[in-house]
């Protein structure tokens, strides 16, 4: 019962961090790193709240099935961001002198 | 007895977690921030053993630890290629 | 510590708002923890009595394949459509051309990802009965692949893209596949025919952990491969 507690406010607080420093700065980095953070920390409430001490009965495994399942969408999701963030600061920088790329013309009138 | 030292450990270990992302979230260099965030993952993995949930901790020291990290020091980098000469994103973060 | 709390000094007004209703939110959710009833087993029971007809031991494996394979197929997808988002948005950032490779790297990279193939092989058999499966084997893979192209192993640049392609839909197909023939078969989607759940998982499994690989490497390569590319500039 302790271990729950302890674990699932910790998830809590991680949560509570990520979700300020999600609001609070600017670089597209740092705010994909909050998610993650955040994430991790309802991941944590989760298998927390199935958790059972060793020998007082099997683990629930409907909760670690989707934390799993929770665990690869979150990496995907953060793969697509950091793309996402790479390419609003690629054509962003653009509109600068000498950052267009010849091949990149057609692409950006097209969008 | 060995209650007592699982308690202690979780506390260690939840400490330690709380401290590493209090400074992946605070600090200014965001290599360092991606660096904390790739041992924030692997103490996860340990937190998730103690959870008894095996499963979870196979994918996350897969998965946070061993490829989000790649991917954000690749993000990284291919933010920082093309601005030499100028001011990082990450410098005038400064609220 | 001190960087931190320097910058926290600078908060202006708006900013201490925000962490005051932060921390309000933090503090409600906690006593919303803190006065849950200790956790009883509700689905464990239920998992524990079908686990026999699930055709694996492991009652992780049994849960993300068999009683609820419906989310994971939607997840494989969801994997699916970030490679897709990510091959449409830009081009693939690595292998980076022109770098320079230690050549200790390329000798580690050479022996270690046949071995980190094997140990993804195993960890796909090993679901059926203790911790492992898809999800982690296909990440052993994407990690792997990870290696693979950071060390920019020769060969990599004539790997045909249609061979990608099948195999970032392998994993996909092969479930959909395996879900309508249960349909046909037993008439529920995903309910597998008595006795044959168990290579029938292991079967999707293997597809999907390859798909799984697949797409984490691609992700990581950061954009469709440059053969891909309508407007191609450098040869």
């Amino acid at each position: 019962m302790i271990t729950t507690l302890i674990y699932s406010l910790t998830g809590l607080i991680l949560f509570g961090m990520g979700f300020f420093t999600l609001i609070i700065h600017s670089h597209p980095l740092r705010k994909i790193l909050a998610v993650n953070v955040m994430s991790t920390g309802v991941f944590l409430i989760l298998v927390a709240t199935a958790y059972i001490p060793l020998g007082e009965g099997e683990i629930d495994p409907v909760p670690h099935a989707m934390v799993l399942t929770g665990i690869v969408v979150s990496v995907s999701v953060t793969a697509l961001a950091l793309i996402l963030a790479c390419r609003i600061q690629e054509t962003s920088n653009s509109s600068l002198p000498g950052r267009k790329q010849q091949g990149e013309v057609p692409e950006e009138s097209i969008r | 007895m060995s209650y007592f030292i699982f308690t202690i450990f979780d506390i260690v270990l939840v400490l330690s977690m709380v401290w590493i992302a209090w400074h992946l979230l605070g600090t200014e260099d965001i290599f360092k921030a991606v660096v904390l965030f790739i041992s924030f993952g692997l103490l996860m993995a340990l937190a998730w053993v103690r959870m008894r949930a095996p499963d979870v901790a196979l994918a996350e020291a897969a998965l946070g630890a061993g490829l989000t990290g790649p991917l954000f020091l690749s993000a990284l980098r291919r933010m920082n290629r093309p601005r030499k000469g100028e001011r990082r994103l990450d410098s005038d973060e400064k609220r | 510590m001190s960087r931190t709390g320097k910058s926290h000094k600078r908060l202006d007004g708006f900013q201490r708002l925000l962490l005051l209703l932060v921390i309000c939110m933090v503090m409600l959710l906690g006593y919303i923890i803190w006065s849950t009833p200790g956790s009883k087993p509700v689905l464990t029971d239920a998992v524990a009595q079908m686990q026999e007809y699930s055709g694996v031991e492991s009652p992780v494996t049994a849960v993300l394949l068999n009683f609820r394979g419906y989310d994971t197929l939607l997840e494989v997808m969801v994997l699916l459509l970030a490679v897709i988002g990510t091959w449409s948005l830009t081009e693939a950032f690595f292998p980076v051309q022109g770098s320079e490779i230690s050549p200790v790297q390329m000798g580690a990279v050479r022996l270690l990802a046949p071995v980190m193939c094997l140990v993804a092989a195993y960890l796909v058999w090993q679901g059926s009965h203790l911790a492992g499966g898809a999800f982690q084997g296909g990440a052993i893979l994407g990690a792997a692949g990870v290696l693979v192209l950071v060390t920019e192993l020769p060969g990599l640049r004539t790997i045909p893209v249609l061979s990608l392609r099948i195999g970032l839909v392998l994993g996909p197909l092969l479930f959909t596949g395996t879900a309508l023939f249960c349909l046909f078969i037993t008439g529920d989607l995903l309910g597998y025919p008595k006795g044959a759940g168990g290579w029938m998982i292991l079967l999707v499994e293997t597809g999907c952990a390859v798909s799984i690989g697949l797409t984490l490497a691609l992700l990581f390569a950061g954009g469709r491969p440059d053969k891909e590319s309508i407007w191609k500039n450098n040869p």
